[in-house]
């Protein structure tokens, strides 16, 4: 086949992709009537505060390298005294987000595909519609305000948490004193980083519940096709928060 | 009460259903059979609108299944899934009650399916098991509990029996039969096992190469020509 013509089609298909996934969170995101309670409220849970663990640990530890790297890294240009700084931006405007929305990318996207995949090749999801319950409303709407809200709250959590494992690392083993770390973490630190990572929180949330719910209604067959859902749920999620990242970065710092 | 005409539908060029016309009046009971892969269940799930068809059209009660007309019907129907399709995150009441609940209080929705789960022969301590705690047979009873559950005026039976050894599925034919009669509900059933076409139907029909190659009565399929192939490994009764 031409060349040209081979890069047009794929041009087309990814345009339509990208149509057709908009479309559908726009329906997701809209279709609010009538709002299903319980399962927003089962989502806050399963979404939130069953990724707070793992969201928290990844963000402790985290922190906690941040800080010896920068103490490391520092000392070649006698900048070690910049710890408290270098890890509190570092974790606010970028190490939180990204990595608290990739953990709940692992853990979210491919338990909702998983969930919603298998529900289809039950027939599930035809049962809802033969119940008068439009699965849009049902399934993907909750996932996608549960994840959208929660996500920005897991992030907020890890930046404190992050934070705090730079100064354990920071106070136990770099030799900095407790009050003047924490004084110079928040002195560096201004409204417009916490915010700005809030909103990314938002938006990776948003994405992650999308490609759960875009891969698991589009589910194939068996345990095969499953399977599948699920893994380019999780691929698809965290490349779109790295992309997703690249962009916001650029609209909120340049 | 349900009218089929010249329904057609293709899958990847290749035609399932090829210009059926099939009938169903109230509270009869119609069974279509058909060998795995004639388009029996596409037939179901098309007078549903769960798959779009390609051509030919559906009537309830006179009118064509069509934009508003189906949320209508949807409301006045049950279904019973082949693999019963009960919602893994919820209990087994709130699986019966599922429609219920959208409208009522959840105490009276529960009243409601307790209810039901007993006109199937299951116990209120079934009520707040999950579905995973379940038999096949105890899913297929709930399932049927939750078609039943808004008294509808049609119910459709996909494969009622399928899974099940024999005595629970004579169990369960006898059930539908038994909820069919008392309720005066239209059923249709889509089966291949020919127990439950004796045990449930009043007519049965036969789909074949995407048409309907026979209809009847069931006291006449023994002697129809059409389903001699088809009957040959079950002896008449």
């Amino acid at each position: 086949m031409n060349p040209v013509r081979l890069i047009g089609r794929a041009a087309l298909s990814l345009t339509r992709w990208i149509g057709a996934v908009a479309l559908f969170t726009a329906r997701g995101l809209f279709r609010l009537r009538p709002f299903y309670g319980r399962a927003f409220a089962a989502q806050l849970v399963q979404i939130g505060w069953l990724s707070l663990p793992v969201v928290g640990l990844t963000a402790l530890f985290t922190g906690a390298a941040l800080a010896l790297q920068i103490h490391s890294g520092g000392a070649r240009f006698q900048a070690s005294d910049v710890v408290p700084a270098i890890v509190a931006i570092g974790m606010v405007r970028e190490l939180g987000p990204v990595l608290g929305g990739l953990m709940v990318a692992a853990r979210v996207a491919s338990s909702i595909a998983a969930e919603i995949g298998t529900m289809k090749v039950t027939e599930q999801i035809d049962a809802l519609v033969t119940l008068s319950t439009d699965p849009m409303r049902w399934l993907v709407t909750p996932r996608l305000w549960a994840a959208m809200l929660t996500v920005p709250v897991l992030v907020g959590v890890g930046d404190i948490i992050g934070i705090l494992g730079g100064w354990l690392v920071g106070t136990q083993s770099l030799g900095f004193n407790s009050t003047a770390y924490l004084a110079n973490s928040a002195a560096y630190l201004e409204r417009w980083d916490v915010v700005s990572g809030l909103l990314k929180g938002a938006v990776f949330g948003l994405i992650v519940a999308v490609c759960g719910c875009w891969f698991g209604i589009r589910s194939g067959r068996g345990a095969a096709g499953v399977g599948r859902a699920t893994k380019s749920a999780v691929v698809a999620a965290a490349v779109g928060i790295l992309a997703a990242n690249f962009v916001l970065t650029g609209l909120f710092f340049e | 009460m349900i009218r089929v005409q010249g329904l057609h539908k293709s899958f990847g060029g290749k035609p399932v259903l090829a210009g059926v016309d099939l009938a169903v009046g109230r509270g009869e009971s119609l069974c279509v059979i058909g060998q795995s892969g004639t388009g029996k269940s596409v037939l179901l799930k098309c007078v549903l609108g769960l798959i779009a068809p390609d051509g030919g059209q559906i009537l309830w009660q006179g009118r064509p299944l069509e934009g508003g007309a189906r949320p209508a019907f949807l409301a006045r129907f049950g279904m019973l899934f082949q693999g019963a399709a009960l919602f893994d995150s919820l209990t087994v009441w709130q699986n019966v009650a599922f429609r219920l609940r959208q409208r009522m209080p959840d105490a009276q929705a529960r009243a409601i399916a307790v209810e039901k789960l007993a006109r199937v022969g299951l116990g209120p301590e079934t009520a707040g098991l999950m579905p995973a705690e379940l038999s096949g047979g105890m899913a297929k009873r709930v399932g049927l509990a939750r078609a039943i559950a808004d008294d509808p005026e049609v119910i459709f039976f996909d494969e009622p029996t399928t899974g099940l050894d024999p005595i629970r599925a004579r169990r369960i034919n006898a059930l539908i039969r038994g909820i069919v009669t008392e309720t005066g509900a239209t059923a249709i059933t889509i089966t291949h096992d020919m127990d439950s076409v004796r045990a449930i139907g009043d007519r049965v029909a036969l789909l074949q190469d995407g048409r309907i190659a026979w209809d009847g009565p069931v006291s006449g399929m023994d002697h129809a020509a059409p389903l001699a192939g088809f009957l040959g490994n079950t002896p008449p009764l």
